[in-house]
């Protein structure tokens, strides 16, 4: 039982550890805007849960050992730096990477050293999220202003109170 | 030039905004007539867009020169399918343009740039979604459409349109988030994010992926709150109803159907029919739920005593209409649904459009103010029952034509329940219109007449027929109604052309499930 235990710990949870914690900060934050009574805290929820994909895609592109995904001056030429760019975003899913290590013996003579993709991390992920990041403070600003003109209209930011003020209102007209 | 028509569409529209929102802070006189220039522009290139694929096959372009196999650039992938969405779409926005002529000048002064601004941005995130050929493009433009949305709806005089926009938001970003969690796991399976090559990757995989499968239903689930199917549709009705005319008028026929053509997309290019239709076995569960849609929708209809709120349940009915013919593995199903894309996009427009007027000319929000409408307002009710009769779906307009191929499809893939629905819907649609045309024609109650007239001098000259700038949209809506029946043979060849293109589906696939089932 306990090593039937351990097997299911370290094979589901360990070995994707990353992926266990963006799913519970995304659960977490799942939760918050769909009970949380308060519009702020069901914004917070939001931020949560925008924060925990961003991680996931974040961890995605790590890889042990590698660096930042900056080619050093004298071997960057720019076409190496495409075929590089697109091996790093290949290596860490696919694994194999021939055609980026042909591409480099074909290089001239003079550059260095070989481009490997495996050490380097892979930046795709990262760029991507920049922009999601971008999208996530965009969501956040027009929910808040939102927001305001909620508290300016009803005096309030309990959603309960917004709901029944809406019912008398509708009870009067 | 002709070869930079893919981006010229997304550019007009964008530095269009631009140019509105700096000119309109000297002068708000200039927002409009630059808007439907934009637009206008956007419209013919689009038919250029179309022209071009109708003759020399699908258009792949490389914004910016970065071609695939090097680059990570972004390809903007046309065939006839998105020709014609994109056509629908940019369409739309002009026809709602031209009649905010004089609404957004009424409703908000200070706020017309701010408007214009969002309404053009809101029209390129849609574009941008249907002509895009990779999966994270797609999302940052779903966002760029969402957000512009919720601003346009918060901007509504009623005071519960901040509270509608605010629910939109949170159900709007469970579904964008959605998407991007399942465009990770892809990417995570498959390495690339560009639509056909993830296609090609998943056929390279041998044998059942899980991570693929999971991919797939988070992108559906995320996508199914966009387009506001059944269990997922809480948001809608407040929202698309609160909203000023103008608003509604854009976002109702366009924000959902560009959904469920994304939908589509996933299953045609993405994934692939033959993975999505005989790998998973959804197909049941997905039509048996789109039945539910229909038939809720229907019924919600039925119960509202608001004439845009009925309009929006006609919407939830509409979305399980395309929803149902997309997943029944069948040739006509998904021909019709697509059809159906352009088709209800129109529809719901003309609906929208005359719900406007009669908001605006009579004060009219609940059906039985529309008492007496065919005298007050002939020229605006002549292009509402010509909306409403396609909703009916009788033989001239397109809403008969996109009912028959989605009942065919549905009777040679066996959903009877989904066809009885179908049928079902279109009864109650035809109670639900006739109940409205009885009161705009005969009256609330025809035997008061005489308690009526007494009262018409105080009335009559409050109610005036409709501005130029409203009535030409709508009965543009109307001719482009008809026009989509008349011309349902041509339309539905073109999207045959793509569908054969992408994959077959239908009756090999229809085979093997009938086999196994």
């Amino acid at each position: 039982m306990s090593v039937m235990g351990s097997f299911i710990i370290s094979q589901y949870v360990l070995d994707h550890f990353n992926f266990w914690v963006a799913v519970i900060l995304m659960m977490i934050g799942l939760y918050a805007m769909i009970t949380k009574n308060n519009l702020i805290k069901k914004l917070i929820g939001m931020s949560i849960f925008q924060t925990a994909i961003i991680l996931f895609y974040v961890s995605a592109g790590v890889k042990e050992g590698a660096t930042i995904p900056i080619l050093e001056h004298h071997a960057a030429e720019t076409e190496q730096v495409a075929a590089g760019d697109a091996g790093a975003e290949h290596g860490s899913v696919v694994g194999a990477d021939h055609d980026v290590s042909k591409s480099s013996e074909k290089a001239p003579a003079h550059e260095v050293h070989e481009i490997n993709p495996d050490d380097y991390s892979n930046p795709l992920p990262h760029v991507l999220m920049l922009t999601a990041i971008v999208v996530g403070v965009a969501t956040l600003g027009v929910a808040l202003a939102v927001a305001q003109v909620i508290y300016k209209n009803y005096g309030t930011l309990e959603e309960d109170e917004i709901l029944a003020k809406i019912k008398a209102a509708e009870n009067d007209g | 030039m002709a070869e930079q028509y893919p981006i010229l569409v997304l550019l007009v529209l964008l530095f269009g905004a631009l140019l509105v929102g700096l000119s309109g802070m000297a002068d708000r006189r200039v927002c409009f007539p630059l808007t439907v220039t934009a637009l206008g522009l956007a419209v013919a290139v689009s038919i250029g867009i179309l022209q071009r694929v109708m003759d020399g096959g699908v258009i792949r372009y490389f914004v910016g020169g970065w071609s695939r196999p090097v680059g990570i650039g972004i390809e903007l992938r046309i065939d006839t399918i998105n020709a014609l969405v994109l056509l629908t779409v940019t369409t739309v926005g002009l026809l709602t343009a031209i009649f905010s002529f004089r609404r957004v000048r009424d409703d908000k002064t200070e706020k017309t740039p701010l408007f214009y601004v969002l309404y053009l941005l809101l029209i390129m995130g849609l574009s941008g979604m249907v002509i895009t050929g990779d999966a994270f493009n797609l999302y940052v433009l779903l966002e760029v459409s969402s957000l512009t949305s919720y601003a346009l709806i918060a901007m509504g005089k009623s005071k519960r349109a901040a509270t509608a926009a605010f629910s939109y938001i949170i159900m709007g970003t469970i579904g964008a988030s959605f998407y991007l969690l399942g465009v990770g796991y892809l990417y995570l399976r498959t390495g690339t994010l560009n639509m056909m090559e993830i296609h090609q990757a998943i056929l390279a995989l041998d044998g059942p992926s899980s991570t693929i499968v999971v991919a797939f239903v988070l992108i559906i689930v995320g996508l199914m709150i966009k387009m506001a199917f059944f269990p997922l549709f809480g948001w809608l009705p407040n929202a698309y109803s609160y909203c000023p005319s103008s608003t509604s008028c854009v976002v109702a026929p366009l924000m959902t159907k560009v959904g469920v053509y994304v939908m589509v997309r996933m299953m045609l290019t993405v994934f692939g029919t033959e993975w999505v239709f005989s790998n998973l076995q959804y197909t049941q569960w997905l039509v048996g739920m789109a039945v539910v849609a229909i038939l809720a929708g229907s019924v919600m209809a039925l119960a509202q005593v608001e004439l845009k709120k009925m309009f929006c349940y006609l919407i939830v009915a509409e979305v399980g209409y395309m929803v149902g013919g997309a997943w029944m593995a069948n040739h006509w199903g998904m021909v019709g649904t697509i059809y159906h894309i352009m088709g209800d996009a129109f529809m719901t427009l003309c609906m929208f459009l005359a719900a406007g007027i009669f908001l605006k000319q009579a004060g009219v929000v609940r059906i039985d103010q529309l008492d007496g409408m065919f005298r007050k307002m002939p020229w605006t009710m002549a292009g509402f029952v010509v909306g409403a009769l396609a909703m009916i779906g009788i033989p001239p307009t397109c809403g008969f034509f996109s009912k028959l191929y989605l009942i065919r499809g549905g009777m040679e893939s066996g959903h009877w329940f989904y066809v009885g629905a179908l049928l079902i819907s279109s009864l109650v649609n035809a109670v639900l219109f006739f109940r409205i045309f009885e009161i705009a024609y005969f009256g609330k109650n025809p035997a008061e007449g005489h308690a009526a007239h007494h009262e018409e001098p105080s009335v009559q000259p409050v109610i005036k027929e409709a501005h130029p700038s409203s009535l030409i949209p709508l009965y543009l809506t109307a001719a482009i109604i008809l026009l989509l029946g008349l011309f349902n043979g041509q339309i539905v060849e073109l999207i045959e052309h793509s569908l054969n293109g992408v994959q077959v589906i239908g009756t090999e696939i229809l085979v093997e499930k009938g086999g196994q089932g």
